[in-house]
């Protein structure tokens, strides 16, 4: 690496200097568009006592539900844990700390700690177990929450394409959290599909600059699809 | 006779207008989809970051990377665009959404809804709902009217978790269509063959009952 040359050369440096009892922000909505390998090489490495910010907690055997199974996380900041026996099983044992967050609330949460806002107002779960003990404001007539922001001291993300310089590119619905997912870590680490030069992607179209990108690598991915739907011709 | 899965659907399906912008929540909501009518325009935001939903792809067509809320692989429409999580949820939150439709394990008259969790039985999470009901203002509950063992989902009280407070004015159930007014159920339509006397004994919050309460027409 040299100058805004982001580019890292295996997943274990990648990852360097994740340690236990840190927080992770991560990327992805279902199985869609998750840092698959960021989330085997976390795994490998072993870390415990992680708390992890992420939409959902992947499935029983895919994305972040294979640091289920050895127990590495502590605590879950997601907005839905259905379709997932071992979070629901660790959950309901208490040996895993769930905070319960709306969807639009937690995409805020990042997005705002990776802006400079601490904390904002929103109606989401005003009078709802979620405002429960948070203060409460009333602005024209209406109840609003505060909500704080969230930080990682880690990153990790997945986008389609990137330069050297960590410009991306989201496809599809794979971008989901991803992009403010990058924006909350200290160190941020984004897998790509495929990094050209600086210079190949149109300014226009890149999706998130470079200047929030930490450590950039290529990866090959299996995207497993959760629900295959189809219809006939 | 009870509504089917179908009937649910295409009576939501009445409640579109064209050009509205229409969420659609996992199970029945999403099946209305099904029942646009013919020569209206209505695109479908799904909050994973998409607006302009298209049906299910071909078999050829299917795109790990193209879901949409419930986890399916979807296509997009023409006129679709792309987006991150946290500006659908900006769309959401900022009252841009024209309808929200989506299901509810319980709601009362005061117009609050239950619907991500049973303490102690299930927790499923509240996904983007607790987003969307606070930041709709024209949403439509679709539930079944009472369990299988016939205690009434439409309550003095909710019982269980709030997903939202005082957001909910219209209920789809499989034998009523009702509104929320002043406290109080208000019964607009009868599933066809239902009779009032049997919704008023399915439903445990107060109900107003008008002189005439029209059969659903499909």
């Amino acid at each position: 690496m040299s100058g805004f040359d982001k580019v890292v050369g295996s997943y274990e440096e990648a990852m360097a200097g994740l340690e236990d009892n840190m927080t992770v922000v991560a990327g992805g909505f279902g199985l869609c568009g998750i840092p698959e390998n960021l989330i085997k090489e976390i795994k490998r490495k072993g870390n415990r006592g992680l708390t992890i910010a992420s939409n959902n907690c992947g499935t029983d055997d895919c994305g972040l539900g294979l640091l289920l199974q050895d127990k590495q996380i502590s605590k879950m900041i997601a907005s839905y844990v259905g379709e997932n026996a071992l979070f629901e099983a660790q959950m309901m044992s208490g040996e895993l700390e769930v905070e319960l967050t709306p969807q639009g609330t937690l995409a805020e949460k990042m997005r705002a700690g990776g802006a400079g806002i601490p904390a904002f107002y929103t109606a989401t779960g005003y009078g709802t177990p979620v405002g429960e003990g948070k203060e409460v404001r009333e602005f024209n007539g209406r109840h609003y929450i505060l909500e704080e922001a969230i930080q990682g001291d880690f990153s990790i993300a997945k986008a389609w394409k990137a330069d050297r310089y960590g410009n991306l590119v989201f496809r599809k619905t794979a971008r989901n959290f991803n992009p403010m997912a990058v924006t909350a870590g200290k160190v941020a680490v984004v897998e790509v599909e495929e990094i050209v030069e600086p210079g190949e992607l149109d300014p226009d179209e890149i999706h998130l600059p470079g200047i929030y990108v930490n450590r950039l690598i290529q990866g090959t991915f299996e995207k497993i699809i959760e629900q295959r739907t189809v219809r006939s011709a | 006779m009870a509504l089917t899965r179908e009937q649910l659907a295409q009576r939501v399906a009445q409640e579109f207008h064209d050009g509205y912008y229409v969420n659609l929540g996992i199970g029945i909501p999403t099946l209305a989809a099904n029942y646009i009518p013919d020569g209206m325009q209505v695109m479908l935001q799904s909050e994973n970051g998409l607006l302009g939903m298209g049906p299910f792809p071909l078999d050829e067509e299917v795109d790990a990377d193209l879901i949409n809320a419930g986890k399916q692989t979807v296509t997009m429409a023409t006129g679709a665009s792309l987006f991150s999580s946290a500006e659908s949820f900006a769309m959401i939150r900022g009252g841009h959404v024209d309808l929200t439709v989506l299901g509810a394990f319980e709601v009362d008259c005061q117009g609050n809804i239950a619907s991500y969790m049973i303490p102690g039985k299930l927790i499923k999470g509240m996904g983007g709902a607790m987003d969307l009901v606070a930041g709709a203002d024209n949403i439509i509950v679709t539930m079944t009217h009472a369990s299988k063992h016939g205690e009434s989902k439409l309550l003095p009280e909710c019982t269980l978790p709030l997903t939202g407070k005082g957001c909910i004015k219209r209920v789809l159930t499989d034998l009523a269509l009702l509104d929320i007014e002043d406290g109080k159920f208000v019964l607009r339509e009868r599933a066809p063959g239902v009779s009032v006397e049997e919704i008023v004994e399915l439903t445990a919050g107060e109900l107003v009952v008008p002189d005439s309460v029209p059969e659903m027409v499909f």
